[in-house]
């Protein structure tokens, strides 16, 4: 699905990611967790295609594709999704507008005909019942206005329909109260396919009692410094980082 | 940020989309003006002598003035003795049915997407297509025609009912009230007219379709509008030009009175051509637009989509005279690449209980600079006046300019006047939030764009919001077919 070679990036002229290597196979779950600041937001938003993100080594391939050789709107289509850690608002762009755009786009590039606005109303509908969404949120304008929660819970809401092949989710529990957190992680899990991986970027083990990784990695100044099943999460949610900064010091 | 303003700029610095020049055969008169030329005009289109009159006593005001330098405009000096100022098809036909049509003509309808066919069909359109100063085309004049509805040529009106326009004509925008205005009133050469009689409501939308052709030709529209008492029509104006290497001056003049009650919605979407990505070539759009609600509870209402000239500079405009008279004004612009503009309203408050709206919003890209320029002004009389000012400028990249002057002038203790501004960028993290869900920068700067003038262009009758909405989106785009 996903391999990154040793990945090298700087952002204005800081390298930030220095050498990540990464194997992600279809079906898997994989955690990265981390301290502030060690690059595991850099690590989604260069995969997502982000501008202003100079690769200064290193390959990534997805689904065979040389993915950095690709424009963002490319990645989308061809199956990666990022929930973003603090989704933008878009004002005057009502949400359904943009969903159906971004759906249609998705569709166009499969060569399917686009949805007729039934189809795409009913799909819209099961949708946000599987998230619990406020069936007006849809009506208000991207982002707008909402709560931290509703935004998160708009980015999985987007991930159910778009349905892709790997998705990276930036910090999707920050801002969560347990209850939002557990809807999400149905959500998410609702997914789950051996067709379909997710990376999950993660500051705490919280949300791995709900989505369950096959591996855990630790960032750490760049690197992956560590890596291994699900029990190490709860190892570092016991222990805290500051063991694997000793390990390494 | 230099990234960002790099893709900005390729997706902001497309090339015109409706540029061509069709080549029927025109009847011109020598280049430059004088009293003489003027005497042709009204002779060459039959006028009955209170039109000379109308035009000498313009001209002669017209050479005392000076042309204002107050906007916000960067240009050259114009030369108005290198322009031709009466162009028209050398033989002015008369149509039964569009097999008689010059087909050079038709294809150029074709090209512009309003085939006269179509229109017909369109939902209750009354299309009077004006080609170069003379009217060539008017449907639907019979469907008017039962309801007592004039909706013509301003030639035929002059010639029709000429009562009509020697009572309104100069009414809204007297020949002395700037220096492009008694330019049109000396050298007009043609336009529409319009009146609806009393208690009668315009069963459809009038529109009318301009387009500037012959090279050098300075085009002088001059566009009447009457609403009688108790009557409600809405006007549409659009437009699209062939693409040129020189500038080519239009200084239009729009009057529009409304009485007793009236209603008159005029919605406009303009695209002339903008000149090139260097800022080479492009339409001067000097446009004086006024309306007076001259009745009690009387309403005009100003909409319009301005994304083409190289140069805009007008300021659509309401006296509102009549006791709860109602004025609106609902304005896009946007400019790209080189191109300036200069717009915004006035609203003038007479009358008790008046009321206006304002709503602005400016979109620029490239090197362009856009200012509102806008007038309230209650006077001594107009108690309890209000008014409601909104200006939004949206900003693309880094090398354009936005400007708001609002002036405000109260001279009544009882008036409410406010005033909100906002200056907005569309941000990196915008784009690339649509670009994550599969939408290209392109469609996406489209889809903010439309979003964030949705509130003007709401107002704009169906299907030219639909037209609007793809304008602004080719306006900003760079993708040429």
């Amino acid at each position: 699905m996903l391999t990154i070679k040793n990945l090298k990036v700087a952002v204005e002229g800081m390298e930030i990611l220095k050498g990540i290597n990464l194997d992600i196979k279809p079906g898997e779950v994989h955690a990265i967790m981390g301290p502030n600041g060690s690059g595991k937001s850099t690590l989604g938003n260069v995969l997502a295609g982000k501008e202003n993100y100079e690769v200064l080594e290193g390959e990534v391939s997805f689904l065979g594709e040389d993915l950095l050789e690709l424009a963002a709107e490319e990645r989308a289509k061809k199956g990666l999704f990022l929930s973003f850690q603090y989704p933008v608002e878009i004002p005057g762009v009502p949400m359904v507008n943009f969903l159906k755009t971004s759906l249609n786009e998705h569709r166009k590039y499969k060569g399917l005909e686009p949805l007729t606005a039934g189809e795409f109303l009913k799909l819209m509908r099961e949708k946000k019942e599987m998230l619990h969404l406020d069936s007006q949120l849809t009506n208000r304008s991207v982002n707008e206005g909402f709560s931290g929660g509703e935004k998160k819970k708009n980015e999985i809401f987007q991930m159910a329909l778009l349905e892709p092949k790997l998705a990276i989710l930036d910090e999707t529990d920050s801002g969560l109260d347990i209850d939002a957190l557990k809807i999400v992680a149905e959500g998410v899990n609702a997914l789950k396919s051996p067709e379909r991986s997710t990376i999950v970027i993660t500051h705490y083990q919280r949300l791995l009692d709900y989505i369950v990784p096959d591996f855990v990695h630790v960032l750490y100044k760049g690197r992956i410094v560590k890596s291994a099943g699900k029990e190490l999460a709860l190892e570092l949610e016991e222990k805290g980082y500051d063991w694997i900064k000793k390990e390494l010091a | 940020m230099e990234e960002q303003d790099k893709i900005l700029e390729e997706v902001t610095s497309g090339e015109y989309k409706f540029g061509f020049v069709s080549d029927f055969e025109m009847d011109t008169i020598p280049k430059g003006l004088n009293e003489d030329v003027i005497r042709i005009i009204s002779e060459k289109k039959g006028e009955p002598d209170f039109m000379l009159q109308f035009r000498l006593d313009a001209f002669r005001k017209w050479q005392k003035m000076k042309m204002p330098d107050w906007a916000y405009l960067k240009m050259a000096p114009i030369d108005f003795q290198e322009i031709i100022y009466y162009a028209a098809p050398k033989t002015k036909p008369q149509y039964e049915s569009l097999d008689e049509v010059d087909p050079e003509l038709l294809e150029t309808f074709n090209k512009l997407g309003i085939p006269l066919e179509e229109q017909k069909m369109l939902a209750g359109v009354a299309v009077d297509a004006v080609i170069d100063s003379v009217s060539v085309k008017t449907t639907f004049k019979e469907t008017l025609a039962e309801k007592g509805i004039i909706f013509c040529s301003f030639s035929e009106a002059v010639k029709e009912h000429p009562d009509l326009v020697q009572k309104y004509l100069g009414m809204s925008v007297p020949v002395t009230d700037n220096f492009f205005a008694a330019l049109n009133s000396a050298v007009f050469s043609d336009g529409s007219f319009c009146y609806i009689p009393k208690g009668v409501r315009c069963p459809m939308e009038l529109s009318t379709y301009f387009r500037i052709n012959a090279a050098g030709t300075g085009q002088f529209e001059r566009t009447l509008i009457i609403a009688d008492d108790d009557s409600y029509v809405s006007y549409l104006e659009g437009c699209t030009a062939p693409m040129r290497d020189e500038n080519q001056l239009h200084a239009a003049v729009v009057e529009i009175i409304a009485l007793e009650r009236a209603e008159v919605k005029y919605s406009t979407v303009q695209n002339w051509y903008p000149g090139d990505k260097n800022g080479k070539g492009g339409v001067y759009n000097f446009v004086t637009k006024r309306g007076v609600c001259r009745g009690e509870s009387s309403k005009i209402s100003w909409t319009q989509v301005e994304t083409g000239s190289a140069i805009t500079w007008k300021y659509p405009s309401c006296i509102l005279l009549g006791d709860n008279s109602v004025g609106e004004f609902n304005s896009v612009a946007v400019t790209n690449n080189h191109q300036q503009a200069d717009t915004g309203t006035k609203m003038i408050h007479i009358g008790k209980n008046t009321k206006s709206t304002i709503v602005s919003k400016g979109i620029s890209a490239g090197k362009s600079d856009n200012a509102y320029r806008g007038l309230v002004k209650v006077m001594p009389g107009a108690t309890n006046a209000r008014n409601f000012s909104q200006c939004d400028s949206l900003l693309l990249g880094s090398t354009c300019g936005a400007h708001t002057f609002p002036y405000i002038e109260v001279g009544n203790k009882t008036a409410v006047v406010e005033h909100e501004a906002t200056t907005s960028k569309i941000g990196e993290d915008q784009i690339f939030y649509c670009n994550q869900r599969g939408i290209s920068t392109e469609d996406a700067i489209g889809m903010i764009v439309n979003g964030y003038a949705k509130e003007v262009l709401n107002k704009l009758p169906m299907e030219f919001a639909v037209e609007a909405q793809k304008l602004l989106q080719i306006s900003l785009e760079g993708s040429v077919g």
